[in-house]
């Protein structure tokens, strides 16, 4: 069996070894339907669509992501097992994808486990479910590039809780990257190119295209873009570490 | 080349040195023991062998291959205990050691086969289904040992394997590392000195990053000033004469009054190069009707050999 896979099924059986697991998939899906439902009026709304279940989305995953990943590379620092699987013999790569995706795969299960009110816009009306289909994707490979972003985090330090706070931050900027609070830091020193560089990272410009049911593939392709390089930023975190 | 070789290496921490310029070579059937005190960088030493860090100068390889520009296939020969024996918390014993073995790239039977003998010779099958997290620390140690000897590799290093183990634990620790050292080169970290004579065929001292020291057991315990001498106690209270016909023997260097004792005396007979026999002083004793309580060679210890290497050291 490849290692990937093996470091697949460790890390996420690791996830359910304790009941921190079911604490966050009961958190996660009362804040997304406590979200929907008081804040967004899903039902004075009168529309059949999860337009205001997803707009929670980027915000709930700025915290719960980096919660996700914190563990991935700080837990193994903190406990000295990070040295018995980086002397195993196996690429390095192939370590990283596997948590990755262990942590991916987690994120996944709490989005199908919302599946209930997709139904719910069904049994209540005829919603756009291509929409929803693809909103469902942008919002698992956000996850996916939030979880990331904060492995490639977790990688430098052993302690979780400084890898969760750093996360969060660093994925806030990514969130806010469309907002004037960052544009207008940037704005009074950066040429126009950085400027709308800064604003094309934009987590919730992207994630609304997605849900928006425009502009979908640039938008997938930034996610999947992000993803990739934050795991290679992870593979030389791990590397740079080592030879400190 | 031997199975475990390391080229000077050099580790630098920021402005600290923790290893400080360390070679050595290690072939098959020798068990050699890394000797210092805490801190001397013998961990930071079997890290960089091992390939988990990186030298900041010098190579390191396990059966020829460069544990850093050749790892995967230096990893492949090695079996490696980190400090504190380290284990996922969360798994049970026999899924951690399956999940070591497929890292290994061993398949499910050839899994199976070598777990099973593992079981026997680790003696974990009381706890193969326990989480690890709820195992004695004696039982912690074994799921290491069993994880670096999954694959059956040519090179083991263990660091402190028996650190935290009870008398019996120690004792059959030792025995199974002595009972795999004839197939293997293994090298073993420990600052219990005692240790070393149980187990090592070579130890090699370090202290401050240094090596002191590269010999046998029975070489380093040559170099102790008490090395041959030989601990007399006679019931007076004044030796003088028992001195004085001590001093006449031949090979006798110097006798030195050790302890005295609720009216006993007890004289320590530093020879030259263990010639004075120990039944030529019993006789001469004798033919003056000096009767000897106690007479034996003191042993000497690694203790004191080690304090005096890295003692001498200190004042360079």
């Amino acid at each position: 069996m490849g290692a990937t896979l093996l470091v697949f099924r460790r890390e996420f059986a690791s996830y359910f070894a304790t009941p921190v697991a079911a604490v966050f998939l009961v958190v996660f899906l009362a804040l997304s339907a406590g979200l929907t439902f008081l804040m967004s009026g899903f039902f004075e709304r009168g529309t059949a669509d999860l337009t205001g279940f997803f707009f929670w989305h980027p915000w709930l995953f700025l915290v719960l992501m980096p919660a996700i990943a914190m563990r991935l590379w700080a837990e193994e620092r903190r406990n000295g097992t990070i040295e018995l699987l980086m002397t195993l013999p196996v690429q390095l790569w192939q370590i990283v994808v596997g948590k990755w995706l262990a942590a991916w795969a987690f994120a996944g299960l709490a989005l199908l486990l919302t599946t209930p009110l997709w139904i719910t816009v069904n049994v209540l009306g005829s919603p756009d479910n291509g929409v929803i289909v693809a909103s469902y994707i942008g919002s698992w490979l956000m996850a996916g590039a939030f979880l990331a972003l904060s492995a490639a985090i977790s990688g430098l330090t052993k302690s979780q809780v400084l890898a969760f706070i750093a996360a969060t931050a660093v994925s806030f900027l990514f969130v806010m990257a469309g907002f004037d609070l960052v544009i207008s830091t940037v704005r009074s020193w950066a040429p126009t190119v950085v400027i709308d560089a800064v604003r094309s990272m934009s987590f919730l410009g992207h994630f609304q295209h997605i849900t928006d049911g425009v502009l979908e593939l640039p938008s997938i392709i930034f996610f999947v873009s992000l993803i990739v390089f934050s795991l290679w930023l992870n593979i030389r975190v791990i590397e740079v570490k080592k030879a400190a | 080349m031997g199975l475990v070789e390391a080229q000077d290496l050099y580790k630098r921490f920021g402005s600290l040195t923790a290893v400080d310029g360390i070679s050595f070579k290690v072939e098959r059937g020798e068990v050699v023991g890394f000797l210092g005190p805490n801190g001397a960088g013998k961990s930071t030493a079997m890290k960089i062998i091992s390939g988990f860090l990186a030298p900041t100068s010098g190579q390191a390889w396990i059966d020829g291959h460069n544990s850093h520009t050749d790892a995967i296939a230096a990893r492949r020969k090695l079996g490696y205990l980190p400090e504190g024996a380290p284990a996922y918390a969360d798994m049970s014993v026999g899924a951690y050691l399956g999940f070591v073995a497929g890292m290994h790239g061993m398949s499910k039977s050839q899994t199976r086969k070598r777990l099973a003998e593992l079981v026997e010779r680790v003696h974990l099958i009381d706890v193969w289904n326990q989480r690890i997290d709820s195992l004695s620390k004696g039982f912690k140690r074994r799921v290491g040992i069993a994880q670096a000897l999954v694959h059956d590799p040519d090179v083991l290093i263990l660091d402190e394997p028996t650190d935290g183990l009870d008398p019996n634990q120690k004792f059959e620790m030792r025995s199974l590392i002595r009972g795999i050292a004839p197939k293997k080169a293994i090298v073993i970290s420990t600052h219990i000195l005692e240790e070393v004579e149980a187990v090592c065929s070579r130890a090699i001292i370090i202290a401050k990053g240094q090596m002191l020291a590269d010999a046998t057991p029975a070489e380093l315990l040559a170099r102790s000033p008490d090395a041959g001498s030989i601990a007399v106690t006679l019931a007076v209270t004044d030796p003088q004469r028992a001195i004085e016909i001590i001093s006449g023997e031949p090979g006798v260097a110097r006798v030195a009054v050790a302890e005295r004792l609720n009216g006993t005396t007890r004289l320590l007979v530093h020879t030259s190069k263990n010639q004075a026999s120990a039944s030529g002083l019993l006789g001469a004793l004798g033919r003056h009707n000096i009767a000897a309580d106690e007479f034996y060679l003191q042993r000497p210890t690694l203790d004191d050999v080690f304090r005096q290497i890295t003692a001498s050291r200190r004042e360079h």
